[in-house]
């Protein structure tokens, strides 16, 4: 086959596929970083009660900035959603954004956990508290995160690996907090008084934890609200030895992060995603978030059942979380230092 | 069969490249272009980060991506090698199963073995718990081996990849000519001598192909590595990209990477010192297989009883239990469309790898210049390359491409023509042709190599065309490679999952996608029911083409 017949084969095959779907129905597209299970519901309502479509692709959100960035204004895309909000900083900073002025949004999200100019909106809010074996350990002992590195937890610590960005957000927190220098020290504490190195997720950190190789456990609260609620009783019954115990509440607050969209500076249907914004902000999707993946919705108010409401209030980092996203870099060069694997 | 020079069997190259070299060059070349792109940002300034890389965790990297290689090298030859001699030339209780059952952990994703042995034998898995209840002891009492480790990820990738030297080695042994082994028999060599003598030696090109297949599949390991906490080059490459966001510099690791396969490519030339293998007598008699009695079949059984237990009975009914749990909620009809969506993407990528892989094998059969041969090794890189680096690769010049006639075309006639090739389908069959190319070559070109050169000039004096030769001659000589080659280039792509899920069009997802979701959420035992058609999914053509590659050996004796 010659070069100029397959190259014709290949456009035919992409008008094939690309082929545009009619352009009556109103719909909006989505590149999403949250898993499908953790949103299709909700999207499925949306389409119920406004007869918009709602077209997903998911996928990591860096390769998804990746991919928005290089399709440039031909991109399908509408809306940006992540799990992070260093990552909606990423894509601010990458001009695939744009503002989005809308009184209900403003109305509904805390300022903290949206962008000043409107580039992004925090949806829910996830927050990463210490986890303790009841048995073990007495939550007098514990205050803060800066006293994970004190040499009483020699060998008693469960963390995952640096690799992963709650990680990453947790030490930029700290060194937004207490200064690069004081937070490398307390990282090489905190790596010393490691009972293992780290591996696996925050679920694993958990189960470590109950079988007994570490006395605590640093995960982010969903992941307990989902084991705890889990059809398995092996998952139950683990989940059931540790305790939440929220560090900081004497001074800035327990580490929070948020997941977060924005609206793509390319987007062909602005109207319809800014109505999924308002959709996914409002009362009974923040219930539903609550409900089914244990996050704490973005404003005080919304009942968040009986797991989450068990563990009770507790006051949050009001750190911008744009600096989350600033600090990344450097957090990360600070735990490859302290040899936090 | 004999070994030959390189230069007195093969045909001079022809001063004047012709059709099929400036196509092969083109093909190869437009094949390279993601691979081209990410060497390309060598180019580019990454700034200080490669002081803060070097001073901290470069050598962690190195080493461990070496041992893996080590481990996996020394696994897979031991396991691949010994099974695919004792099934092919031994006769005892079971052979014919073993025959293909030794192929069953290739439809075991690496990252899936590792979960399910994880859950296994971990501290907090039943295992050890187990023990702990039954002995009394706690944490620290006792020495058990840790499964998240350097050498535990070595054993879950030579679990999977051993197959893959198995698949080769054995269509090696099957086609040897029996009169060598005849000869060598006569001459007073017993089964051992034979083997380690002549056996061994002739088929190394193919065990090495084999070998170097699931080295390059080590290198561009992902999942594994990165759950079990090993640093190597994919987990730097992803901590810098993601983490360090510097985009530039994950890229130049990525070409590092790259520069560990030229290595590695070198050293199989090497190992070949430019000798050739080709196959001097057709006369392929049914093979007179070596009996085993007592003891002995006993340690047969066991020898290849072992991997295929370890690297499938035991996952895969670990994956059955959990699924089972889960089975009323989560199969349904969404879940068939996954399936749907998982065998056409894999069956169309493997037929088109097939297809390039002969156009590029034969084209450097016919002319042999160094600049053919470079584009061809460059285009079978890709194995070695972590997919989401060839996404990446694939993306940029794909909507670069996009984007500059959609700018040419509103600026000439007002029109716009939007994305043509970026998220579609045919972007992603090209990024599983870039990353899957390499395994239907090697098996193409190994096939090829034992087919004599005299073949071709025969037939071209009797009046044949290049393209004449290749279907008339080659292709029903190569119906056993070419069938491997089409079963390899399915398994991996039905396993394949960054690429996938970076370059998929909207509303379109795979088993592999639906695993991965759930497992990045933590949730083994949702994913199981995936997980396990996966498995299931890929075991089909497994067993299908495993009858054909035995029965089309029969074919050749009669």
């Amino acid at each position: 086959m010659s070069p100029c017949r397959r190259s014709l084969l290949a456009i035919g095959l992409a008008a094939l596929t690309a082929l545009p779907l009619p352009a009556l129905a109103a719909e909006v597209n989505l590149y999403s970083a949250r898993g499908e299970e953790l949103i299709k519901p909700l999207l499925d309502r949306f389409t119920q009660e406004t007869g918009i479509r709602v077209n997903l692709v998911t996928g990591k959100a860096e390769a998804l900035l990746q991919r928005l960035q290089s399709e440039g204004v031909n991109s399908p895309a509408d809306l940006l959603i992540t799990t992070d909000a260093g990552r909606l900083f990423q894509a601010k900073a990458a001009g695939v954004t744009q503002p989005v002025t809308s009184e209900r949004l403003q109305a509904a999200i805390p300022a903290t956990y949206r962008d000043p100019a409107g580039h992004w909106f925090g949806l829910s809010l996830r927050a990463r508290p210490i986890l303790y074996v009841r048995d073990k350990v007495e939550p007098e002992q514990l205050s803060s995160y800066e006293g994970l590195a004190d040499p009483q937890w020699k060998g008693r610590i469960c963390i995952r690996s640096s690799d992963n960005v709650y990680n990453q957000s947790l030490v930029a927190s700290l060194i937004a907090a207490d200064g690069a220098e004081a937070t490398e020290a307390w990282a090489k504490g905190l790596v010393a008084n490691l009972a293992r190195p780290p591996k696996g997720g925050d679920r694993d950190q958990i189960l470590a934890a109950a079988a007994g190789q570490c006395d605590l456990a640093i995960a982010n609260s969903y992941y307990l609200a989902g084991m705890l609620t889990a059809p398995e009783a092996d998952q139950r019954e683990a989940a059931g030895k540790l305790a939440v115990f929220w560090p900081n509440q004497a001074d800035r607050g327990v580490h929070v992060n948020i997941s977060g969209a924005a609206l793509t500076r390319a987007a062909q249907h602005p109207a319809e995603a800014i109505k999924l914004l308002e959709f996914l902000a409002s009362d009974p999707a923040q219930a539903w978030y609550a409900e089914t993946n244990g996050e704490y919705p973005i404003r005080p108010g919304i009942p968040v059942g009986a797991t989450l409401a068990a563990w009770g209030e507790f006051k949050a980092d009001s750190l911008n979380l744009e600096r989350l996203g600033e600090l990344n870099g450097e957090a990360l060069r600070l735990m490859d230092r302290a040899g936090w694997k | 069969m004999t070994a030959t020079a390189p230069s007195t069997t093969s045909r001079p190259a022809s001063a004047r490249p012709g059709p099929w070299g400036v196509g092969v060059t083109a093909l190869a070349l437009i094949l390279a272009l993601p691979l081209l792109v990410v060497l390309g940002f060598l180019l580019v300034p990454a700034g200080e980060v490669w002081g803060h890389l070097a001073d901290t965790v470069l050598r962690d990297y190195v080493t461990n991506s070496l041992w893996l290689m080590l481990g996996v090298t020394i696994g897979t030859l031991i396991g691949g090698v010994g099974t695919a001699w004792l099934t092919s030339m031994c006769r005892f209780p079971g052979r014919g199963l073993f025959e293909w059952a030794l192929l069953l952990p290739m439809a075991m994703p690496a990252y899936i073995i590792a979960y399910t042995y994880t859950g296994l034998l971990d501290f907090a898995g039943p295992v050890q718990t187990l023990l702990r209840a039954g002995f009394g002891w706690g944490y620290g009492d006792y020495w058990f081996p840790e499964i998240r480790s350097r050498e535990g990820a070595a054993l879950m990738l030579s679990l999977v990849l051993y197959p893959y030297v198995y698949l080769l080695a054995r269509a090696a042994f099957l086609s040897q000519s029996l009169c060598v082994l005849d000869v060598s028999r006569t001459l007073g060599n017993g089964p051992w001598r034979t083997f380690f003598t002549v056996a061994l030696p002739l088929a190394r090109p193919a065990i090495v192909a084999g070998l170097s297949l699931a080295l390059m599949e080590t290198l561009a390991d992902y999942g594994t590595v990165q759950y079990f906490g090993v640093a190597t080059f994919t987990t730097g490459i992803f901590r810098t990209w993601y983490g360090l966001n510097n985009t530039v510099a994950a890229a130049q690791l990525s070409a590092l990477l790259l520069g560990f396969v030229f290595l590695l490519v070198a050293l199989e030339r090497l190992s070949r010192r430019g000798a050739r293998y080709h196959q001097t007598s057709q006369r392929h008699q049914a093979i007179r297989r070596y009996p085993l009695r007592g003891g002995r079949a006993l340690a047969a059984i066991a020898f290849c009883l072992l991997p295929v237990a370890c690297g499938f009975l035991i996952p895969a009914g670990l994956l059955t239990t959990w699924a089972w749990r889960v089975a009323d909620t989560r199969i349904d009809a969404a879940f068939l469309g996954l399936m749907g969506h998982s065998l056409g993407l894999a069956a169309t990528a493997a037929l088109l790898a097939l297809v390039l892989a002969l156009i590029l094998g034969y084209g450097r059969r016919l002319h042999p210049t160094r600049g053919v041969t470079a584009a061809v090794r460059i285009a079978g890189m890709g194995y070695a390359v972590p997919g989401t680096v060839i996404a990446v690769g694939v993306i940029i010049p794909f909507a670069w491409l996009d984007n500059s006639l959609d700018a040419w075309m509103r600026a000439t006639f007002g029109l716009s023509t939007g994305l043509l090739l970026s998220g579609t389908l045919a972007a992603l069959l090209f990024a599983y042709l870039v990353r899957f190319l390499a395994v239907a070559l090697q098996t193409v070109e190994s096939g090829l190599g034992k087919i004599r050169p005299a073949m071709d000039e025969s037939a071209r004096s009797l009046g044949l065309r290049p393209g004449g030769v290749l279907r008339r001659v080659h292709l029903p000589m190569l119906r056993g490679s070419l069938l491997t080659a089409l079963l390899l280039v399915f398994v991996d792509v039905l396993k394949e999952l960054p690429a996938t899920l970076i370059l998929r069009p909207f509303n379109f997802n795979t088993l592999a996608v639906r695993v991965y979701e759930l497992a990045a959420d933590e949730r083994l035992a949702d994913a199981a029911p995936a997980a396990l058609a996966i498995v299931l999914t890929g075991l089909l053509p497994v067993i299908l083409l495993s009858r054909s590659i035995t029965q089309s050996r029969h074919a050749q004796t009669t």
